[in-house]
């Protein structure tokens, strides 16, 4: 028994830690041996958190995926940390990608923490056409190595079992000389100090080492000397999944496959989910239903028109409009768009598509990850917002949420603005659609100019396409949403709270009038627009609905249509970027779209009025014309000053 | 050569990473100096996808311009290079 002499003896609890390299099925381990469900799909980076569950008398911990124990990033670094705390280490490997997966498996096994080897998907061999000898693997690593399929649970038990006979690997010999070095420190402490970890270093008080490149050069060596020797090329690469990965990223076939893919996904999430669904959660059960009810058993015990009636039940009501909009409207566009998205997850199409948009998503300061909220935004902002985490750096994440808040405007929303549109003609169609896809672009190309850091260039391990499990998908889907309506809860009582008081204390009716001399003075609309304004703080959707009504010349209601697509998001968006990008960055947001909705506004109604003095019939063009010219300009001028 | 100029099909061998924090980066990727990689796809002006027993990596141009690499075999005169072509992997 290796296993920590005085946690055994004094019956103390063991810390054992899975890990492993991304997307091998850490996370799959820990809900099989634990019970407690975590997000699983197929893309590398699912788990961004340390996650902790008793497991029998033990502990498990589930970590994000590392290629190796070092400080080069914040995850590696908290890997490494929970290794150097852990009694026993389960080291989950993929079987097919043995020659990149065991490099940490070595680095484990000179760092001498007690582990066993989870060879995990060892039902994919057959088909890409590859054979493993887990026994001579299990010779060569010293450890024991079970063959698992963690989706199916093949193979778990099994390593239940053995995980008693967990024991630290065989270490390379020249490193264990020099591990001598460091008689006072850990073993695996050492090991770290010697491969030059500065964060260790500097905690033990030692200078860094400076052997790194040279164990590592010696552990790729035995990485591939070991690889080659367990594993066996059987036939060649049969996989239909092979194929359809290079189809997906081939621009000849994958783009129409990437414009399929989001027609049905807009199709899905945006049609059947955003206006069939919740139209029926939403108008239907909770407008039809719900909220009549409430008012009526209120109206027994209090005057619903009094300050306390219109805070529960009113406009902004917390037991009317919260509720509605977190029951009839959130709730099931939420597990619809998860739906979807664990779907895609769980295909390992989202690398495909990233590598596809790299190029374009770099003129937004973002790379090609960014692709995927910006185009769930035309179905919901909200949840959109919320994908942002997906994205590899806090400054892409801010990047892609203002442009989301911004630019892009929900499926609600869009079905308004067609209805315009369409009463004004193609070129209107024509020019809206160049003005907010320009403006996205230079807000984008902007931003990521003048962010401070750099864009993150992309980097992935591409997953090995897979059919979506249903019983995965519809798990991750239930815990995603159950999880995000208890989040949300308390911020939607809040938010609705904070109207009601704003109604109940008359600011409202202030607040419309203020912003008049902006409507007519600024935007040269007539003064009855304030109106729909107003509405749109509370729903941009709600607003560009207001307009229909209001008498307006065409080009006019251009104006107050594309101010209203900028202008700021809906509650829910704005209470989601609150919660996910903290109050002050939430803040900056909100009002930098307020000021840059009436700017844009502003601009495009000069603009029009000015050639519409010029030559009536020439308006659009020219205005079209003028819009690219200034995103030629704005482009040129950013990336010139990135170059220079 | 660096990494950028390569065509989907070519069999390359990394000759040394230019910036010390990519290579550290791509160290991690198994992207490492010596290594050898099938190229298993190029998107236009967009990532390199390096190929290497059943493993893809995509490799972002900004990347690739700092990777200095041999060609070994260009496309066409390799197995790995038609493999590669028609879809199936090396």
């Amino acid at each position: 028994m290796a296993i920590k002499k005085d946690a055994v003896e004094n019956n103390k609890p063991l810390k054992v830690v899975l890990v492993g390299n991304p997307n091998v099925g850490k996370s799959v381990y820990f809900h099989r041996l634990t019970g407690h469900y975590v997000d699983v799909s197929n893309f590398p980076g699912t788990t961004m958190e340390f996650i902790c569950s008793r497991f029998g008398c033990d502990f498990l911990v589930d970590t994000p995926g590392a290629y190796g124990l070092s400080s080069f990033t914040p995850e590696e670094a908290q890997v490494r940390d929970e290794v150097l705390s852990a009694d026993v280490v389960i080291n989950v490997v993929d079987s097919v990608h043995l020659y990149r997966d065991i490099f940490l498996t070595y680095q484990l096994a000179d760092a001498g923490v007690p582990m066993v080897v989870a060879l995990n998907m060892v039902d994919e061999l057959k088909a890409r056409g590859l054979e493993v000898d887990a026994e001579e693997l299990e010779r060569r690593l010293g450890v024991p190595v079970i063959s698992t399929v963690a989706i199916t649970g093949e193979g778990v038990d099994r390593l239940r079992e053995r995980l008693a006979e967990a024991r630290p690997g065989l270490c390379d010999p020249e490193v264990e000389k020099m591990l001598a070095r460091y008689p006072n420190l850990g073993r695996a402490e050492a090991l770290l100090v010697l491969e030059g970890d500065s964060d260790v270093s500097v905690r033990r008080g030692v200078e860094p080492g400076q052997e790194r490149d040279a164990i590592y050069a010696a552990r790729r060596r035995r990485v591939n000397d070991t690889a080659s020797a367990v594993l066996f090329e059987r036939g060649a690469d049969a996989g239909l999944a092979t194929r359809l990965g290079h189809w997906l990223i081939n621009p000849l076939t994958g783009i129409p496959a990437l414009i399929f893919t989001l027609w049905l996904t807009y199709e899905l999430v945006g049609v059947f989910f955003a206006q069939t669904v919740v139209g029926f959660t939403e108008g239907t059960l909770m407008g039809g239903y719900y909220e009549p009810l409430v008012r009526s058993l209120l109206s027994r015990f209090l005057d619903l028109d009094a300050p306390l009636g219109t805070i529960l039940a009113g406009q902004f009501g917390l037991l009317t409009m919260a509720i509605t909009y977190l029951f009839g409207l959130l709730f099931p566009l939420v597990a619809g768009f998860y739906l979807v998205l664990s779907m895609l997850e769980d295909s390992g199409y989202l690398p495909r598509i990233a590598i596809l948009t790299d190029r374009v998503m770099s003129y937004l300061g973002l790379n090609g990850q960014a692709v995927i909220p910006l185009v769930l935004g035309f179905g919901c902002v909200t949840m959109a917002i919320i994908t942002t985490r997906m994205l590899a750096s806090d400054r892409e994440r801010r990047i892609a949420t203002f442009l989301l808040a911004l630019t892009v405007p929900c499926s609600a929303q869009l079905a308004f603005v067609a209805a315009i549109l369409g009463s004004l003609g193609a070129g209107y169609v024509i020019l809206y659609g160049l003005l907010i896809l320009s403006i996205m672009l230079g807000v984008g190309t902007v931003l990521g100019r003048f962010l401070p850091g750099q864009t993150v260039p992309l980097l992935i391990d591409l997953p090995t396409m897979r059919l979506p499990r249903p019983s995965n998908v519809l798990m991750k889907t239930w815990a995603r949403t159950f999880g995000f309506i208890k989040e949300a809860f308390p911020i939607f009582l809040g938010g609705a709270l904070t109207l009601s008081i704003l109604r109940v204390t008359g600011l409202m009716e202030r607040i419309e009038r203020a912003m008049e001399p902006l409507t007519t003075g600024w935007l040269l609309l007539p003064g009855e627009t304030a109106y729909a304004f107003i509405m749109g703080f509370i729903r941009r959707d709600f607003g560009t609905a207001g307009i229909i009504s209001i008498p307006m010349e065409p080009l006019q209601m251009f104006v107050a249509l594309v101010t209203l697509t900028l202008f700021v998001p809906c509650i829910a968006t704005t209470l989601v970027i609150f919660k996910e990008r903290g109050w002050r960055e939430g803040v900056t947001v909100w009002l930098s779209i307020l000021i840059l909705a009436f700017l844009f506004g502003g601009l495009v109604a000069h603009l029009v009025h000015f050639f519409q003095g010029i030559s009536p019939t020439l308006v659009l063009p020219l205005t079209a014309l003028t819009v690219m010219l200034a995103l030629f300009i704005i482009v040129a001028v950013s990336r010139q000053r990135e170059t220079g | 050569m660096t990494l950028d100029q390569v065509r989907t099909g070519d069999w390359v061998k990394i000759i040394s990473i230019a910036d010390e924090r990519i290579r550290e980066q791509a160290f991690r990727m198994g992207i490492d100096e010596g290594e050898e990689f099938t190229c298993a796809g190029v998107i236009p002006a967009g990532p390199v996808v390096l190929s290497k027993h059943r493993q893809e990596i995509a490799v972002g141009r900004e990347l690739a311009r700092h990777i200095n690499v041999e060609m070994l075999a260009p496309v066409r005169q390799t197995k790995a290079g038609m493999a590669a072509l028609e879809g199936g992997l090396y």
